[in-house]
C-alpha cells in the first residue's frame, strides 16, 4: 500500500505545485461564466419553479468544473511523463496496474471535488443556493470526477503528443460539457436535441448533481445514477484492461 | 542454481524488424558483466523487456530466479535500472524525487541511505534544488541514485557515461565498484570499451539482435591474441557481418 500512497501523494503534489494554474485558474473562468450568464440571463424566467438562473446555473458550471478537471488531471499528467519520458520511474516498480489505476483516479477526484467546492462555496456565497440532497450531491460529484479520472487516463495512455491530448479536451470533453444542460435544462430545447442530450454521459452527471443541490432536475436522479454509475464502471474496468495490457505503456 | 539474471529464448519482433532473435544469456550474482553491441543491436531492447517496459515475443527472462512477467513485483524489487534517455520529473527536486522513488517501491524511512548516495554521487549540495535547474551530468547522478535507491542486489547501467565529464565517470564507477564489492551484480552497457575492459569480468556481445560472442574478458583477449577490447570488437563484429 505504501507504493499506492506515494504514487497518490505525487499525483497530488503534482497539480499543487501549480495550484495557481490547476485550481485558481479553473475557479476564476469558472466564476466568469457565473457573472456573465446570471447577469444576462436574470429576467429569464424561473428555470424549475422558485429557482433563479443563477441557482440553477451554479451546480452545471460547477460539475463542468469538476469533470474537466479531474479529467485534465489525469490524462495530462500521464501525457506529460510519457513526453518527458519520466514514466519510466513509475514503470519500473513493483506497483500493479491497478495502483497506478487508483493513483491516478483519486488524485483526479481530489483536484475535481477541490476545485468543484471552491467553486460552488464562491457561487454560495453571492447567491441562494440550496444543498437540499447532500448524500446526491455528494454521490454524483465522486462518480463524475472518478468517472472523468478513468477517462483522463485513457486519454493520457492514448496521446503521444501534447496535440492530441489538446484535441481530446476541445473536441471531446468541452462540447460534451457544454452541450450537457449545464446553462440550460433540456425541455428548453427543440425534440431532436434533447433527444440527443440524453447520449450525452455529463448530462446526467450535471442533472443528477443539480438534483442533489436544488431538489429538482430534468430527469429522475435514479435514472442518472444508474447511468453515470454504470459509464464509471465501465470505463474503470476498461481503464483498467488497457493498463494491465501494458498498450502504450509497456513497448 | 539461481542466477542474478537468466534470459531464455528471447524474441522480440517490431514490425518488420526482429529486434532480438532467440537470446540466451546468464549472469551470476556479484559478477561485473558487460552488453557490449553497436547502436540499433538489441542491447536497450533486451534491458527494457528485463525491467519490464517491454514485453517478449518469447521467452523467459528472471531476476534473481523471479520471473519478469509473471512475478514482476518481486523481479522489480531486486532490479535498478538506470536509463539511457536523461529523463526527469520537471516538478520535483532531488530529494523529493529519491524519496518518491523509495515510496514506490514501498520503503519507509530511507532517509539514511538517501543521504549516503547524495554523498556518494557529489550530490548533496544539489539536495533540495529542482532538478530542471541540474546540468546534464548532475541530472545523470540522480538517474543513478534513483535507480539504487531501494538498494537492488541487480543493477543494470544503460550507458550511463555517455556524453560525461570525466569528474562523473571517475565518482560513478567507484561508487559502482564498492557496490560491487559489497556482493551487487551490475549488468553494463557501454560504447566505451575500455571502460568495459578494465571494469567487467564477462562481455557478451550482440549484433543485430544475437548474442554473437560470450566469454570472459581475459579469453576474448587471449582469443585475439589482443590487448584491446576494441580491437577484438572490431574483429568480431566484421567475422560476424562475414557470416562466420
Amino acid at each position: 500500500m505504501r507504493g499506492f500512497r506515494t504514487l497518490l501523494f505525487k499525483e497530488i503534489l503534482r497539480f499543487w505545485k501549480v495550484s495557481f494554474q490547476t485550481v485558481l485558474a479553473p475557479l476564476v473562468s469558472t466564476l466568469l461564466y457565473l457573472l456573465v450568464f446570471s447577469h444576462v440571463m436574470s429576467d429569464h424566467p424561473d428555470v424549475y419553479p422558485g429557482v433563479t438562473y443563477a441557482a440553477f446555473l451554479i451546480p452545471g458550471l460547477t460539475m463542468m468544473a469538476m469533470v474537466q478537471n479531474a479529467f485534465a488531471n489525469s490524462s495530462s499528467s500521464l501525457v506529460q511523463s510519457k513526453v518527458m519520458g519520466n514514466m519510466v520511474f513509475v514503470l519500473l516498480t513493483p506497483l500493479s496496474h491497478a495502483e497506478i489505476f487508483g493513483a491516478y483516479v483519486l488524485a483526479a477526484m481530489v483536484r475535481g471535488l477541490l476545485v468543484g467546492a471552491v467553486v460552488f462555496v464562491t457561487g454560495w456565497v453571492f447567491f441562494d443556493v440550496p444543498i437540499r440532497q447532500p448524500l446526491w450531491t455528494i454521490t454524483f460529484a465522486v462518480l463524475s470526477t472518478a468517472l472523468s479520472g478513468s477517462l483522463g487516463i485513457l486519454a493520457g495512455i492514448w496521446a503521444e503528443k501534447f496535440d492530441q491530448m489538446a484535441a481530446w479536451q476541445n473536441f471531446v470533453i468541452l462540447p460534451l460539457t457544454f452541450l450537457s444542460g449545464a446553462f440550460y435544462s433540456i425541455h428548453t430545447l427543440p425534440p431532436f436535441w434533447a433527444a440527443l442530450s440524453r447520449f450525452n454521459p455529463f448530462f446526467y452527471m450535471i442533472d443528477g448533481f443539480r438534483y442533489g443541490l436544488l431538489g429538482s432536475a430534468d430527469i429522475s436522479p435514479w435514472e442518472s445514477l444508474l447511468i453515470v454509475g454504470g459509464a464509471c464502471l465501465a470505463l474503470s474496468w476498461t481503464t483498467l484492461a488497457v493498463l494491465r495490457s501494458g498498450w502504450r505503456l509497456r513497448n | 542454481m539461481t542466477h542474478a539474471i537468466e534470459i531464455r529464448g528471447v524474441e522480440k519482433r517490431f514490425g518488420d524488424l526482429q529486434a532480438l532473435k532467440s537470446v540466451d544469456l546468464t549472469v551470476e550474482k556479484g559478477e561485473f558483466f558487460a552488453l557490449l553491441g553497436p547502436n540499433g543491436a538489441g542491447k536497450t531492447t533486451l534491458i527494457n523487456i528485463l525491467a519490464g517496459l517491454s514485453r517478449p515475443d518469447a521467452g523467459v527472462l528472471k531476476v534473481m530466479g523471479y520471473d519478469v512477467v509473471r512475478d514482476y513485483r518481486a523481479a522489480r524489487r531486486n532490479l535498478g535500472v538506470v536509463p539511457q534517455e536523461l529523463v526527469f520529473d520537471p516538478f520535483l527536486t532531488v530529494r523529493e524525487s529519491l524519496e518518491l522513488q523509495s515510496g514506490y517501491f514501498g520503503i519507509a524511512n530511507n532517509g539514511d541511505w538517501i543521504e549516503d548516495l547524495l554523498s556518494n554521487l557529489q550530490l548533496m549540495d544539489k539536495a533540495d534544488k529542482n532538478m530542471r535547474a541540474l546540468s546534464g551530468g548532475m541530472k545523470r547522478r540522480v538517474l543513478i541514485a534513483q535507480a539504487l535507491v531501494h538498494r537492488p542486489p541487480v543493477i543494470v547501467l544503460d550507458e550511463p557515461t555517455a556524453g560525461v565529464d570525466v569528474e562523473l565517470r571517475k565518482v560513478l564507477w567507484k561508487f559502482i565498484q564498492r557496490l560491487n564489492h559489497e556482493g551487487h551484480t551490475i549488468l553494463l552497457t557501454t560504447h566505451y570499451l575500455e571502460e568495459a575492459q578494465t571494469l567487467c569480468r564477462r562481455v557478451g556481445i550482440l549484433k543485430q539482435g544475437q548474442i554473437v560472442a560470450l566469454d570472459t574478458t581475459e579469453n576474448l583477449l587471449a582469443g585475439r591474441s589482443s590487448q584491446s577490447l576494441e580491437d577484438v570488437f572490431v574483429a568480431i563484429m566484421q567475422d560476424s557481418g562475414a557470416g562466420k
